[in-house]
Formats: structure tokens, C-alpha cells, sequence
């Protein structure tokens, strides 16, 4: 019993009294048991013609192997209801809403401050603006703006995470960008296609470039998407795709593969 | 005898020794929630045709240590929102005291005539979690939303502690997303099936989830709160216990049943 019994508590680890507990802070380096960022998979891809743009994102949210939802959209109409430019954002859900909101409030301050709308280029700039500005603690998505330029031709503007950007014909990112942007500059760009009978080796003649009539680049679109889809587990449930035209915003959902 | 009113019922000097209040000055850096301590399991939660019905149970953990059982994880917002919590007990409690000085504040103010509607409400804790993991010191809570929105329509969103906030027919947390999800989708698997679900059948499914949650969710409890959430206001239901529950199926599965090796 006497054993059970004795008094003082172990004078190695914290005791019972309270003078015992530290009041400075351990040696060394002291780590964060929180990161701030989470991935929320899903893909984006946008492709411009002539006389319009299209954007598309699929709807799949997730978190590690689970499905959050079937239906959050990744692309934003950005300005007010008579916008004509899209923003799509994938990676980081939560930076991705904090972005769109950010730059939906300055292009409609734009709107009220110079009574015109934004062009598609300035606010390409703005959005690079906003996402160095956080160089140090980051916005983790990859960006996405659409629209239509001066010209009425179609603009696409992509992003990397800390506001590098240029503007491109087409462009893939998200969690299926390394399947879909290969199969793009083949098919958008015509990659590694030939003029046939041109030539042998080197004297071959590359295939001459030219802008896609609006229903090829909608197939196109499809088809990157549904091949996704059976390769990658983060991609899938809906297609959402937004086309930018003179005429205005177009929307269409189709659905994709569920598993 | 001390004559001094505010000696009394204390420890004596004489006895005791001074007090030492030295440990209450914070002299050390000011701490962030790392990890979370006392903890809370699943919330799930289901649409239907004219509502909503959310659940979670009564235990609080404190790691494997069942620590309070009769804690209650779902919060009546208004009578048009329910909120479920699930993670960091005392970070809930935390938002409880924030939420109830915003409804004050609503209540007290002369501009809004109507309540808060639970996508108002889920847009406000989406803000306040965003911030909070901005300033690397999170509230340590997967969070459901449940009521109607501005329109009266069921609504039913999420938001953690990273502040990602998502939106679907059915949701769950914690163990939940693993073992109710599922379910539930069978049930309810998109906004159409949403639409022809009754209440009957939302809160039988829901049920069936917290049995079989509390068969394989080692920190859950047969002890659980239930609401639903309709243009009627909100019913909510605390301490329900979990009935017909049948471990027949324990007896065929190695190491949970009566049999050694």
C-alpha cells in the first residue's frame, strides 16, 4: 500500500503542480501542425476561335479519395450579370472562390469608377496583380480568364499559381491537364501533324495552322473531357462549359461518367 | 478569521502559502490550434422534398477516451437553420457564443426585417473559417449547414477548416462521408431524387446511417440528436437512442464477434 501511496509526483514530466508547468518555449524549431492547403482535383480547359472563347471545367469536388459533391462549378462569370468574361479556377477550392470574388468586386468598381466595361486584357493583368501580390502565401490554384479582346477575337489568358501568365490559343490545367494538353496541341494546334506526301524526314511540311469553327472545338472539348474521365478518379460527374461570344454567355452541362 | 470577503472559500495563506500567479501571466508566444483535443465524430445530413434532416451524436472524445456523452453537436441557428459540428469541441463552443452574438445582432438591428437563411448563415461561417486558416490559427471543425435559403428551399452545404465549402443533396463528415455517404446516395443521389424524397424516408435513411455508423465508428455513441428543418421550423430532438440495433452480423466477421483467432 505504502508504495501506492507516496507523495511527490515524478519530478521528470510535467507534476501536478501548476509552478511546474513551462512557461518558455522548447528549444529548437518549433513545427506547424496545419497546412493551410488542400488539393480539390477536377480539371479546366479553354479553347479560343475566331469570334469566341470556350471554357470548361468539370463539376467534381473532392477530397482524398472521397466525392464532397457532385455539382461545384469551377468557372465564374466575372463583372456582373452583362459580363463577358470568364474566370476558371481549379486546385485549391477555397483560394479559388477567395480569387473569383476578389476580381468580380474590382471589374465591377471598374465598371461603376469608368461607366465601360473592362477589357479582357486589363483585367487579365489585374488578376496576375492579385495573385503575385500574394507571392509569399499564395493563392494554390491555376487560373483560366476568358472573353472576347478589342477585336471581337477570342481571348484566353492562363495563369500559374503566383501570376505568370500569357496568352495562349488553348490551354489545360488542373488535375488531368498532363492527358488533355498534349491531346490539344495535336489537335488545336496541330502538333506533329504533316502535310501528306510532303516530303521525307526533316523536308516534311508541318500542317498549316487555322482557328476552329466553334462546333469542332465544342467536340473537342467533349471528347478531352469523357477521355479524362476513364483515366482519372478526380475528374468526372459534369461537364460545364461556358462560351463567349459577342451575342453574350452561353452555358451548357452535360453529364459525365459518376465512378 | 479573515475579515476580507474575497479571502473566503479560498485556500489559506497560512496553511497553503501565498498564491503564486506567476503561471498566469502568458509569458510565453501566444498558441494556435495544432490538433484537435476534445473531439466530436461524424454529422450527416439529407435533403428532401421540403426540408431537411440532420443528425450527430451525443459523445465528445478526448482522443480514444470517451470523455462527455452527453454533449449536443447540433445547434438551432433560427427556425430556418440548423447547424451540425463536427472536429474541436471547444472551437463549436466557440462558435456557438459567435453565432448567438450575430443572431443578437440581427434580432437588435433595424434593417433586416427577415431572419438570416441558412445559405446567408453558411456564406457568414465560410467567411470566418477562410479567415481563420488565412491567419494559421484554424477553427478545428468539419461544419454542415442545414435549412431553407432565401427562397425557402431546402439547402445544405459544408465548410471546414480550410474554409471549403461545398453543396450536395447528402453530406456527411468524419467517419460519415466514409460509411454514410454511400447510403445515403443510394437513396438521394442527386437534386431530382432530393425533390421526391419524403420526410419519412430522409430521416429513416438518416437513422440507419448513425446504426451503422455506431457498428463500425469506434468514437460514436448509440446516443444521438436529430433534426429537421421545414417551412414549419425546426424540430429538433436531443438524447434519441439508437433502436432495433442487431450485431448478428459481428458474429461472421473475424475479431469483432466472441471468437478468438
Amino acid at each position: 500500500m505504502g508504495s501506492i501511496f507516496t507523495a511527490a509526483p515524478p519530478q521528470s514530466g510535467p507534476g501536478y503542480s501548476f509552478k511546474q508547468t513551462p512557461t518558455t518555449v522548447p528549444e529548437g524549431t518549433r513545427q506547424h501542425g496545419f497546412y493551410p492547403y488542400t488539393d480539390n482535383g477536377g480539371s479546366t480547359l479553354g479553347i479560343t476561335g475566331a469570334d469566341f472563347a470556350i471554357l470548361a471545367g468539370d463539376t467534381r469536388s473532392t477530397s482524398g479519395y472521397n466525392i464532397n459533391t457532385r455539382f461545384a462549378p469551377k468557372l465564374f462569370k466575372v463583372g456582373g450579370a452583362d459580363s463577358r468574361i470568364v474566370l476558371s479556377v481549379v486546385g485549391f477550392a477555397a483560394d479559388g472562390l477567395a480569387l473569383k470574388e476578389r476580381l468580380d468586386t474590382i471589374v465591377k468598381m471598374y465598371r461603376y469608377q469608368h461607366g465601360k466595361p473592362m477589357s479582357v486584357a486589363a483585367c487579365a493583368q489585374r488578376l496576375s496583380h492579385i495573385l503575385y501580390q500574394k507571392r509569399f502565401f499564395p493563392y494554390y490554384v491555376t487560373a483560366i480568364l476568358g472573353g472576347l479582346d478589342e477585336e471581337g477575337k477570342g481571348a484566353l489568358y492562363s495563369y500559374d499559381p503566383v501570376g505568370s501568365y500569357e496568352r495562349e490559343q488553348c490551354r489545360a490545367a488542373g488535375a488531368a491537364a498532363s492527358l488533355i494538353m498534349p491531346f490539344l496541341d495535336n489537335q488545336v494546334n496541330y502538333k506533329n501533324q504533316y502535310v501528306l506526301g510532303s516530303g521525307e524526314g526533316h523536308a516534311l511540311q508541318a500542317r498549316e495552322r487555322e482557328l476552329l469553327p466553334r462546333k469542332d472545338v465544342e467536340e473537342l472539348v467533349q471528347d478531352a473531357f469523357s477521355s479524362a474521365v476513364e483515366r482519372h478518379i478526380e475528374v468526372g460527374d459534369g461537364l460545364q462549359m461556358f462560351i463567349i461570344t459577342k451575342d453574350g454567355i452561353e452555358e451548357i452541362y452535360k453529364p459525365l461518367k459518376l465512378d | 478569521m479573515n475579515h476580507l470577503p474575497q479571502a473566503w472559500g479560498r485556500p489559506r495563506d497560512d496553511v497553503y502559502g501565498p498564491y503564486n500567479n506567476s503561471y498566469l501571466q502568458t509569458s510565453g508566444p501566444s498558441q494556435h490550434t495544432q490538433s484537435p483535443i476534445v473531439t466530436g465524430t461524424s454529422v450527416l445530413a439529407i435533403k428532401f422534398k421540403d426540408g431537411v434532416v440532420i443528425a450527430a451524436d451525443n459523445l465528445a472524445s478526448y482522443g480514444s477516451l470517451a470523455r462527455f456523452t452527453d454533449v449536443k453537436r447540433l445547434l438551432r441557428f433560427n427556425s430556418r437553420a440548423v447547424i451540425g459540428f463536427g472536429g474541436d469541441v471547444s472551437d463549436m463552443q466557440y462558435l456557438t457564443r459567435l453565432l448567438s452574438s450575430l443572431e443578437i445582432n440581427e434580432n437588435y438591428s433595424v434593417t433586416s426585417s427577415t431572419e438570416l437563411a441558412a445559405n446567408n448563415l453558411h456564406t457568414y461561417l465560410h467567411k470566418v473559417m477562410y479567415k481563420r486558416r488565412s491567419d494559421f490559427n484554424p477553427l478545428w471543425n468539419q461544419i454542415l449547414i442545414a435549412g431553407l435559403d432565401v427562397a425557402d428551399n431546402p439547402y445544405l452545404a459544408s465548410v471546414d477548416l480550410l474554409g471549403t465549402t461545398f453543396s450536395s443533396p447528402t453530406l456527411a463528415t468524419g467517419f460519415g462521408a466514409h460509411l454514410a455517404v454511400p447510403i445515403m446516395r443510394r437513396v438521394c443521389p442527386d437534386e431530382e431524387a432530393a425533390k421526391e424524397l419524403t420526410q419519412e424516408q430522409a430521416v429513416e435513411t438518416v437513422r440507419e446511417c448513425m446504426k451503422v455508423l455506431f457498428y463500425r465508428d469506434a468514437r460514436s455513441l448509440d446516443k444521438y440528436s436529430i433534426a429537421v428543418v421545414t417551412k414549419e421550423g425546426v424540430d429538433l430532438k436531443h438524447g434519441e437512442k439508437l433502436e432495433k440495433q442487431s450485431w448478428a452480423f459481428a458474429e461472421g466477421i473475424r475479431g469483432y464477434g466472441t471468437q478468438v483467432n
